[in-house]
C-alpha cells in the first residue's frame, strides 16, 4: 500500500505513515477549522493498514498543540489503532511534549485514560 | 485612546465578519506579535491556543442564525480583542447569537464554571470519549478546553438585542 508523506502547514501537522516499517508520525500543530477533512484520509489509511499490519506498530505523536476539533479525530485514530492492537500487531504510542508544557502533557494523559494502548510520555526541549 | 494603548497593551482588536481567511490572518498576526513579547513560551502557547478555540467557536457558530434578514450581515459581525495588562492576558469576543441558543450555551457555561480543575478534566474526558463529532467538525469541547487552558472561570454576558438576537460577550483571563 502507498505511504502517506505530507509536509506540515501553519494549521496542519506533517504526516509520515509508513506501512513497511510500521512507524506512524504526526508532527507540528493541528488547528484546521474542519479537522474531519484533514484526518479522514489518515484514518482510512489506518483501516487499510490494519488488514496487513507490521508485527509492531509505533506511533509517534509530536504535536505542539491541537484544537478541540482535532482532538476528536485523534481519538478516532487511536481507536482504530486499538483495534489493530487486538488483531495482533503490537501497537505503542510515544506521546511527545515540550518541557513545561503541562497542557500537552495532560492531553496525552487524557487519551491514555480513554484508550487501551501503552503510552510512553516523552518530554523534549523542543518539538 | 493613547492611555488604553499604553496601559492595557492591546495586541489585537477586530470588528468584522469571520471568514476562514480572516481566521488565518488573525492567528498569523497574533503569533508574530507574541513572538516579540518577553513572555514564557508556555504563556504564549496558552494564549494562542485559547485564541484558536475562541475564533473557531465564532467561525462555526456564527452562521447558525435563522431566516433571511436584510441586516443579516450585521449579525455575522464579531468583535475580537487580545489584551495584556501587567499580570495577565485577556481574550475577549463578542457575537450575536440566536435567542433560541442562549439557554443551551448559558447552561453549558454555568456547568463549566461550577467545576474545579480536576472535575473539569473529568468532564472533558467524558465529552471527548462519548460525544460525537458534528458535520462542522466541532465536538462540544471548545468551551471546556478554553476554561481548562485559561485556569480561570469564564466571564460572560448575554445582552438582549431584539426579538431574534442576543449579544454574547466572553472574557477569558489567562494566567
Amino acid at each position: 500500500m502507498e505511504n502517506i508523506l505530507r509536509e506540515g502547514s501553519a494549521k496542519t501537522p506533517a504526516v509520515s505513515f509508513d506501512s513497511a516499517s510500521g512507524i506512524l508520525e504526526l508532527k507540528g500543530r493541528s488547528i484546521p477549522e474542519n479537522s474531519v477533512e484533514f484526518y479522514k484520509p489518515l484514518n482510512d489509511w489506518i483501516d487499510s493498514y490494519g488488514s496487513k499490519p507490521c508485527s509492531e506498530t509505533i506511533v509517534d505523536i509530536k504535536l505542539e498543540y491541537f484544537n478541540t476539533s482535532s482532538s476528536k479525530c485523534i481519538l478516532d485514530l487511536f481507536k482504530k489503532l486499538e483495534y489493530i492492537n487486538k488483531q495482533g500487531s503490537v501497537v505503542s504510542i510515544n506521546w511527545y511534549f515540550e518541557q513545561d508544557d503541562e497542557d500537552m502533557e495532560e492531553a496525552g494523559e487524557d487519551y491514555q485514560a480513554i484508550i487501551k494502548l501503552p503510552f510512553k510520555m516523552i518530554e523534549v526541549e523542543e518539538i | 485612546m493613547y492611555h488604553t494603548l499604553e496601559q492595557e497593551k492591546i495586541i489585537l482588536s477586530f470588528n468584522g465578519v469571520v471568514t476562514a481567511d480572516f481566521l488565518t490572518a488573525v492567528l498569523d498576526i497574533v503569533e508574530t506579535k507574541m513572538n516579540h513579547l518577553e513572555e514564557p513560551p508556555k504563556t504564549k502557547k496558552k494564549v494562542f491556543n485559547v485564541l484558536v478555540e475562541c475564533l473557531q467557536n465564532l467561525y462555526h457558530h456564527i452562521d447558525e442564525g435563522k431566516g433571511e434578514r436584510k441586516e443579516m450581515r450585521k449579525y455575522k459581525s464579531v468583535l475580537v480583542m487580545v489584551i495584556r495588562d501587567e499580570n495577565n492576558f485577556f481574550i475577549q469576543t463578542g457575537n450575536y447569537i440566536d435567542k433560541t441558543s442562549v439557554k443551551n450555551l448559558e447552561d453549558r457555561l454555568k456547568k463549566i464554571n461550577s467545576l474545579d480543575k480536576e472535575h473539569l478534566r473529568e468532564y472533558y474526558r467524558e465529552v471527548l470519549g462519548n460525544g460525537s463529532i458534528s458535520d462542522k467538525g466541532t465536538a462540544g469541547l471548545g468551551m471546556i478546553d478554553i476554561a481548562r487552558k485559561s485556569g480561570n472561570k469564564l466571564e460572560y454576558e448575554f445582552l438582549e438585542i431584539d426579538k431574534d438576537f442576543s449579544f454574547f460577550s466572553l472574557n477569558v483571563k489567562i494566567d
